[in-house]
């Protein structure tokens, strides 16, 4: 792909970008009650410290105007200060991300670990007894209700067997110094294993119920890829070389099959970030998920914008890579 | 297909021969048939419910289904935190699921078919226009977009049909525009144009006939994700507000009692997942069935 390409590609995320923006912020500013209100709350103040208020939010100016200050201040992660933090909003989801992201990454090495086996399994045993259990499980997957689905996880292995935490990131009695925010690395820091396998188990059921939507879905891509490779000239020329079966399955045939696996990867990785707020809610992770669905109570509305446009623009940037990812590893696609 | 839809005739016996290959399919029938089952349910809920899913009976309080000690077969699957019954609870918000997925299915694909029609067969600044709000409603997480209307709106039904239909409909829009601009320039509406026939004529009269299939199926597919996502929001306590029951808040509803009553939890969630997993197999065998493309 020559740099023009890319450059003209980065050109028309820009317009999506912008109208995103504008409906995010359109969102907002047609929300029913007035931030002043809510900001103050129940305490009384003059109208002159009213309307210095509404100054200072910049709302007594026209709405286009508002939106370019909004955009501006956007840009530079400025999104105002959170009514119920009363601290800035970009430190608030700068403070709460660490733990989504890593719940995210877990989520998706898990369904990458369990996708591609079972789906390679499912076409090399094409009609086994494995490829349909594989395919009922696939559809169970995307029809399972995440939400309940954790809680059928809690009940089992939290409630009834005790073998694993029900709540939050780590237990209590353990002291872990933050440094990246990001539990399995700041434990292995503090050289501190117990604390380490403690955060792992936290994550274990949360990293399932997230993942699995994504593992039957992608189970399901690389068993219809696998397929159509296998029936490739190539492959079939390479069997009758006389390679093993090992050797032109993992050397030959996975290599193209998994393209598209790792394509919808990418754009999947997305849809983890909707899934955060049920499965954190459910789990009581947390995390910038959670944050958002406790501030659409508190009506704390400038924190939800921010994290709409934050969600929104991670998942335009995913799906770019997405793009990407497809275009570098398939050179036969162009942009 | 496209070479024999132009006559009423061709057209409706390949529309029979695609129904008679989906009959053929035992698996999807079946499915069909448990989707028919929840709606007639949910029609007919008033007189299928046992008791009124709103009554409360605190001496009822979280009692166990009728196969557990302390249960009765009157409250076949027990009652929840407030005594109801969770039973009459479950048909009652199949109402609920069902109407909120047919109405946000029906809303979305009308307005996706307009909007896709009049991208694919217009072109110039209609297409641009379309296409880049297509674009950008893409670039929005679908619960997270859902998350911030309600946000916006408040939890309500209309609220929620709305904020699931704001995005849903570019899902038809898309396949309806790339299949009109396929449409657009065989011989027949070529035929009807030199006829001097209107582009709504065009549009409503030739190209939309030809486009259906597709729309049909992916309208199946996406109830399913519409019905999980509504449950998601009630869930999260977005969706429609109580007393009304609803399947998502009634699993929020129980999460408090997983430690003595997993009843509550249970059940509405297995509906949940009977009906998303009937309308999925279903679909697929309409797709397998509509569109041989797809099939294995």
């Amino acid at each position: 792909m020559s740099l023009n390409k890319l450059l003209e590609r980065i050109a028309q995320l820009l317009p999506v970008l912008l109208g995103v923006s504008v409906i995010v912020f359109v969102m907002m500013a047609l929300t029913p009650g007035d931030p002043v209100q809510i900001m103050i709350g129940d305490q009384s103040i003059t109208p002159e410290q009213e309307a210095e208020l509404r100054r200072g939010l910049g709302l007594d100016r026209p709405m286009i105007e508002r939106f370019f200050i909004f955009l501006g201040d956007a840009v530079q992660f400025d999104f105002g200060e959170s009514f119920y933090h009363r601290r800035p909003v970009g430190d608030v989801i700068a403070e709460r991300l660490p733990a989504t992201i890593e719940l995210s990454l877990v989520a998706l090495i898990v369904a990458l670990v369990t996708a591609i086996p079972l789906g390679v399994l499912a076409a090399i045993r094409k009609n086994s007894i494995f490829d349909r259990i594989a395919t009922v499980g696939s559809l169970l997957g995307v029809s399972l209700p995440g939400f309940w689905f954790g809680i059928l996880l809690l009940m089992l292995f939290a409630v009834h067997l005790h073998i694993l935490p029900v709540s939050g990131r780590i237990g209590f009695d353990a002291e872990v110094r933050m440094v990246t925010g990001f539990l399995l690395i700041d434990t292995l820091l503090a050289g501190n294993l117990r604390a380490f396998g403690d955060a792992l188990a936290h994550l274990i059921l949360p990293a399932i119920t997230l993942g699995l939507p994504m593992t039957a879905i992608l189970m399901r891509v690389t068993r219809t890829s696998m397929l159509e490779v296998l029936r490739q000239d190539y492959v079939t020329f390479a069997d009758a070389k006389g390679l093993s079966r090992r050797r032109v399955l993992f050397r030959h045939a996975l290599k193209n099959a998994l393209i598209p696996t790792v394509s919808v990867a990418a754009i999947e990785t997305g849809s983890l970030l909707g899934g955060n707020m049920i499965v954190e809610t459910v789990f009581g992770w947390p995390g910038l998920g959670r944050l958002v669905v406790e501030s659409i109570f508190l009506r704390n509305y400038p924190l939800v914008q921010a994290a709409v446009l934050f969600y929104a623009v991670t998942y335009v940037l995913l799906n770019f890579i997405a793009d990407l990812l497809y275009t570098v590893l398939n050179p036969r696609v162009k942009l | 297909m496209t070479m024999t839809a132009d006559t009423p005739v061709a057209s409706e016996s390949i529309f029979r021969r695609n129904l008679s290959n989906f009959a053929a399919n035992r698996l999807a029938m079946a499915c069909a048939l448990i989707v028919v089952l929840f709606a007639v349910m949910a029609v007919f809920a008033p007189w299928i419910a046992p008791h009124d899913p709103n009554e409360t009976d605190l001496f009822r309080r979280l009692q166990p289904p009728a196969w557990i000690a302390g249960g009765e077969w009157s409250f076949l699957l027990g009652c929840d935190a407030l005594g109801r019954d969770i039973l009459s609870r479950i048909i009652y918000g199949a109402r609920i699921s069902i109407f909120i997925g047919l109405a946000v299915i029906f809303v979305a694909t009308t307005v996706g078919i307009l909007a896709g029609l009049a991208a694919g067969y217009l072109r110039g600044w209609v297409d641009v226009l379309i296409s880049r709000l297509v674009d950008i409603l893409l670039g929005f997480p679908y619960l997270i977009f859902a998350i911030g209307l309600m946000a916006m709106m408040g939890p309500g039904l209309w609220n929620i049909i709305l904020a699931l239909a704001y995005k849903e409909w570019v899902i038809p829009a898309r396949v309806v525009r790339g299949e009109t601009l396929v449409t657009r320039e065989l011989e027949y509406v070529e035929a009807a144009r030199a006829l001097g026939a209107s582009r709504w004529h065009i549009m409503l009269r030739e190209i939309l006939p030809n486009v259906l299939s597709p729309v049909i199926v992916v309208a199946t597919i996406r109830m399913a994700h519409v019905i999980i996502l509504e449950a998601s929001l009630s869930f999260l306590g977005l969706g429609v507000q109580p007393p009304t029951a609803s399947w998502g808040s009634m699993v929020s509803d129980g999460r408090a009692f997983i430690l003595e009553a997993w009843w509550v939890s249970t059940f509405p969630g297995l509906a949940i997942l009977l009906l998303v997993l009937a309308i999925n197999v279903a679909s697929q065998g309409l797709r397998d069935a509509f569109d041989p493309r797809f099939s294995e």
